[in-house]
């Protein structure tokens, strides 16, 4: 062959013909028949399968060597010795991967995360199969496809049809004596490019997998089908100056000359380091190699590589190294297995640098590691993107280094670059006769195509039990006299975190009396108010100047919130209140994370002296942002104190609205904890707990401030709320609270108040938007509600009553408490609420709160809410009994 | 007024059954149930008799009900495009 006749076969390729209507009934004919087959096919069982596959692959193995033959007669290419070894590989080895993999019905299960995986046939699959490794990728893709439960419709390329078409014949006769369905296998005879574009765009068609050139690749991606399309390659290799030289060269030799080059993975252009070319080029040599001088280069190049197009020459394709020498005129030496050319560089103007299935193998010296990575990197962009790529190294550095440079699907190391593709014999890749090659090289895969991706996977996905938690303090002390408990904590310094007022009252100095007799106490007096950037400044730098290993917070939720900040701070110098404070969804899938990594460590011990906030428990810590006008909320387990001492005699002074303010924060919290998305049994007992004793002493302690037992029951129930809404957190009621706290400067257990019995009907009608929730099972909070209406002996027989009665339980409750029960009744005009109301819409909507709220609230609902908050007493109205149990 | 014919088809007689079935001269009948509560399995030369049958029955205005079809038959015949062509009934 010389290279003008090659350029002729390429140009005298028939044009592409529309279809005639006799050809359209013929494809058509074959779509139905494997669409039959497949349909029956999706009845049989795994062991059916295996049946079959195992028949299949006993005949392909008895007819490996006769299909061998037919194939080198018909195509002309390869090597009959090597394509026995191929159509032994694509079944012995493939069955090998298979035999034990299960394809039907539940494939894997994964019980950690509660998948399972169940099989679900394509049904039909067009095949397009190639010239080069026609009989074993034919055999390779019936395993595959009767493994999966697959039809196929085979076009083998038109040069090698016949031997494919017996291949076909001869799995198929297997498959049908073992019970496959009839029509499983079927081959488009005489196919054409016409015939190919029809069936890939068939309606019945779910899959195609083309394993060929560009062309029929692009064409199966143009279709608008699925497609496996599994291209050329441009394999570089790096033959490393560390390496095995023998044993590399002997590989590429084995590799390049197996059945004269055909297999797309073989090795095109060796990078070998400066140090090594010399001795690489003399085993070549040794080993049957033609080493070319530059001017057999050229001619070398100018015969088998397309001038024109860049392209190797067909007609070279699959030759052996005698005879493309001959067309060339090379004066080689008899039996020479591989034709070695210098090159030097990549690209049009080096043409040996592309592609070549036949035994001219290009090398390239490079003086540096760099110089060779870079030149592979130019090999694997010149046609070889996403195939395949070897390296033969020693250096376990360098391995690496290539496997990141280059963009392969297979980087092999240390063994032949075609076997090795081909998998399962030189490694443990998957043993496949088409190699997906990425996106790069235009493909849907980078793998070893196998068996799955002939199937439909589907997962099962079990609703998970995630995991919940209640955190809480180490340790709590509670009733009167519980600070005496301070002298269980041994101290070599510690700082007093308090307000003013609390100091006059001379609570400071009980708990100073309280702390032990060696320990240095500082004490630091703070406003009593939501703590700002300055103040939290101003209170590190105390406790870096003192050092302390214990702070005590003494007072109400601010003075806490402030000690929890400043020991952050103290601990964790570096921390960023802004970036803590970033907005989360899930606490655990969080983005910022708190720092473990303290550069000081105090313990910190809470004493709230207000019964209310339940701060001295809570993970919650608020920092106002004055220049701003706005409030950080920062949120952590890692925040919660240390010990939490609940002494009742800090709290006996309270004022009366006081006591009603804060009692009603913490039925608030109880209640919004009691139904909340991430209530767990550990919160509700608490929650009702907590909602129990507020009902019966809030009253008690704020109409006899005096009665110590409900003062220490009530800041028990503060404390037991907190620990609560620690663990499940709050909801709308909070929200709304918030937003028009702030906007009319109302504390925050009045704005609550205000807001109470509304957003317990709200919670307890049907919602118009659900809150998608894994932590609970359908919609439960008017049951809940209901519950907390038998605890506290309400009555009522329905759902709907105890709604009701628990509403109207908690308006005689703030009644009796004297709050407001209206906005207007606390001289807001109505125009001014209007107008206030989009942005405290808005600021409700942004609120966290109510991330947890069983019903997600719509702007407009929030909206409402705030107008009944406005009207009062009477504003809500309870749901049918029938809707709400109906959900 | 129509008359109803049932047939319960057993595993391996569809094909003979759908032949008997189309033979039959009552003019009158309107509605045919075929009963395959006990097929557990079809293949390809019952599916081309179906098919047949489905074209047949389309032809003749015949309102065919397959009765007690499980699952994994129902999916076999929806993956050839009969179910269009049938009534199913528990």
């Amino acid at each position: 062959m010389i290279a003008t006749e090659v350029v002729k076969e390429r140009q005298t390729q028939p044009p592409a013909e529309p279809l005639s209507p006799a050809r359209i009934e013929y494809l058509e004919r074959l779509v139905r028949r494997s669409r039959t087959a497949a349909a029956v096919f999706s009845q049989f069982t795994q062991q059916e399968v295996d049946r079959i596959v195992r028949a299949m692959v006993s005949k392909g193995l008895e007819q490996a060597q006769r299909l061998a033959r037919l194939a080198v007669e018909e195509t002309q290419l390869g090597v009959m010795e090597d394509k026995v070894i191929k159509n032994m590989v694509a079944t012995e080895f493939a069955y090998h991967y298979v035999k034990d993999k299960r394809t039907v019905g539940v494939i894997r299960e994964f019980r950690e995360s509660n998948l399972t995986e169940i099989a679900e046939p394509i049904g039909v699959l067009l095949s397009l199969t190639p010239i080069t490794n026609p009989t074993s990728t034919v055999l390779f893709k019936c395993i595959l496809a009767i493994k999966t439960r697959n039809a196929v419709i085979f076009s083998p390329h038109p040069r090698s049809w016949r031997c494919c078409h017996e291949a076909i014949k001869i799995m198929y006769e297997a498959a049908i004596s073992c019970g496959a369905p009839e029509g499983v296998f079927t081959c488009v005879e005489f196919p054409s490019l016409p015939d190919n574009a029809y069936l890939m765009r068939h309606k019945d068609v779910g899959l195609i997998d083309a394993t060929g050139g560009p062309g029929v690749v692009k064409a199966a991606y143009s279709s608008g089908k699925p497609a496996l399309g599994v291209g050329p390659g441009n394999t570089p290799v790096y033959l490393e100056k560390s390496a095995d030289i023998n044993a590399a060269v002997v590989d590429i030799v084995i590799s390049k000359t197996f059945d004269n080059g055909t297999i797309c993975a073989s090795e095109q252009t060796v990078v070998i380091d400066d140090e090594i070319y010399e001795a690489v080029l003399g085993k070549f040599e040794e080993l049957g190699a033609h080493i070319c001088n530059e001017c057999e280069t050229r001619l070398l190049e100018k015969t088998v590589i397309d001038p024109q197009t860049g392209f190797m020459q067909p007609m070279a394709v699959g030759q052996s190294a005698a005879k493309i020498a001959r067309f060339v005129g090379l004066p080689v030496k008899p039996n020479t297995k591989l034709i070695v050319a210098p090159i030097r560089g990549v690209g049009p103007e080096h043409p040996l640098s592309a592609e070549k299935l036949f035994p001219v193998l290009a090398v390239y010296r490079a003086e540096t590691v760099d110089e060779a990575l870079r030149v592979c990197v130019d090999v694997n962009h010149a046609g070889g993107l996403g195939h395949t790529a070897v390296v033969f190294s020693r250096n376990d550095q360098i391995i690496r280094k290539f496997g990141i440079a280059i963009n392969t699907g297979r980087i092999i190391v240390n063994s032949p670059g075609a076997i090795g593709a081909l998998g399962g014999v030189y490694n443990d890749l998957v043993p496949t006769f088409a190699f997906g090659c990425g996106t790069a090289g235009g493909n849907s895969t980078t793998d070893n195509i196998n068996i799955y991706h002939y199937l439909n996977i589907k997962r099962l996905a079990r609703r998970t039990q995630n995991h919940m938690w209640f955190r809480v303090p180490n340790q709590i002390y509670f009733n009167r006299s519980a600070v005496e408990n301070l002298r269980h904590f041994p101290s070599r310094c510690t700082v007093v975190l308090a307000n003013p007022a609390l100091e006059q009252l001379g609570h400071v100095d009980i708990v100073r009396r309280h702390l032990g007799p060696t320990t240095h106490i500082h004490v630091s007096i703070i406003p009593d108010a939501e703590p700002d950037a300055q103040i939290i400044h101003q209170g590190v730098e105390s406790l870096n100047s003192y050092q302390p290993d214990q702070i005590v917070a003494l007072g109400g939720g601010s003075v806490i919130d402030a000690a929890k900040i400043m020991k952050l701070k103290y601990e964790s110098p570096d921390a960023d209140l802004e970036e803590l404070a970033a907005p989360f969804l899930d606490l655990r899938k969080r983005v910022v994370e708190y720092p473990t990594r303290k550069a000081a460590k105090a313990r910190l011990i809470a004493i709230p002296t207000t019964s209310g906030t339940g701060s001295e428990v809570t993970p919650f810590a608020v920092l106002t942002d004055k220049d701003r006008g706005r409030k950080i909320t920062l949120a952590d387990y890692s925040l919660t104190p240390d010990v939490a001492i609940v002494d009742p005699q800090f709290v006996m002074s309270m004022p009366k609205g006081l006591t009603a303010d804060t009692g009603i924060d913490c039925l608030t919290h109880a209640l919004e904890a009691g139904v909340s998305n991430y209530a767990s049994p550990y919160t509700d007992s608490n929650a009702m707990q907590a909602i129990r004793l507020v009902f019966k002493y809030l009253p008690v302690a704020y109409e006899k401030p005096d009665d110590e037992e409900a003062r220490s029951l009530i800041h028990n129930a503060a404390c037991i709320a907190a620990m609560a809404f620690s663990n499940a957190s709050v909801g709308v009621n909070h929200a709304l609270a918030h937003a028009f706290g702030a906007r009319f400067h109302v504390s925050h257990g009045r704005a609550n108040a205000l807001m109470l019995p509304h957003v317990i009907a709200y919670n307890a009608a049907v919602p118009a938007k659900f809150m998608p929730s894994p932590y609970t099972q359908g919609y439960v909070a008017h049951k809940k509600y209901a519950t907390v209406a038998d605890l506290l002996a309400l009555g009522g027989h329905t759902v709907e009553e105890k709604v009701a009665l628990l509403i109207s339980a908690t308006e005689r409750l703030l009644d009796r408490l004297e709050l407001p029960r209206s906005v207007a009744a606390l001289g807001i005009s109505k125009d001014e609420f209007e107008k206030a109301v989009p942005e405290m819409t808005e600021v409700a909507f942004n609120d966290p709160s109510w991330r947890s709220n069983p019903r997600m609230p719509l702007m407009s609902e929030l909206n409402d809410l705030f107008w009944k908050a406005y009207e009062g007493r009477g504003a809500f109205k309870i749901v049918a009994a029938t809707q709400t149990q109906a959900v | 007024m129509g008359t109803v014919a049932e047939f319960a088809v057993e595993e391996n007689s569809l094909i003979s059954l759908l032949e008997k079935a189309k033979q039959e001269p009552n003019n009158t009948r309107t509605d045919l149930v075929l009963d395959c509560s006990t097929v557990h399995r079809i293949d390809a030369a019952d599916l081309r008799a179906l098919e047949d049958f489905a074209q047949f029955a389309t032809e003749k205005e015949l309102n065919v009900i397959l009765r007690g079809v499980r699952v994994d038959l129902y999916k076999v015949l929806k993956l050839i495009g009969l179910t269009n062509y049938f009534s199913f009934a528990n």
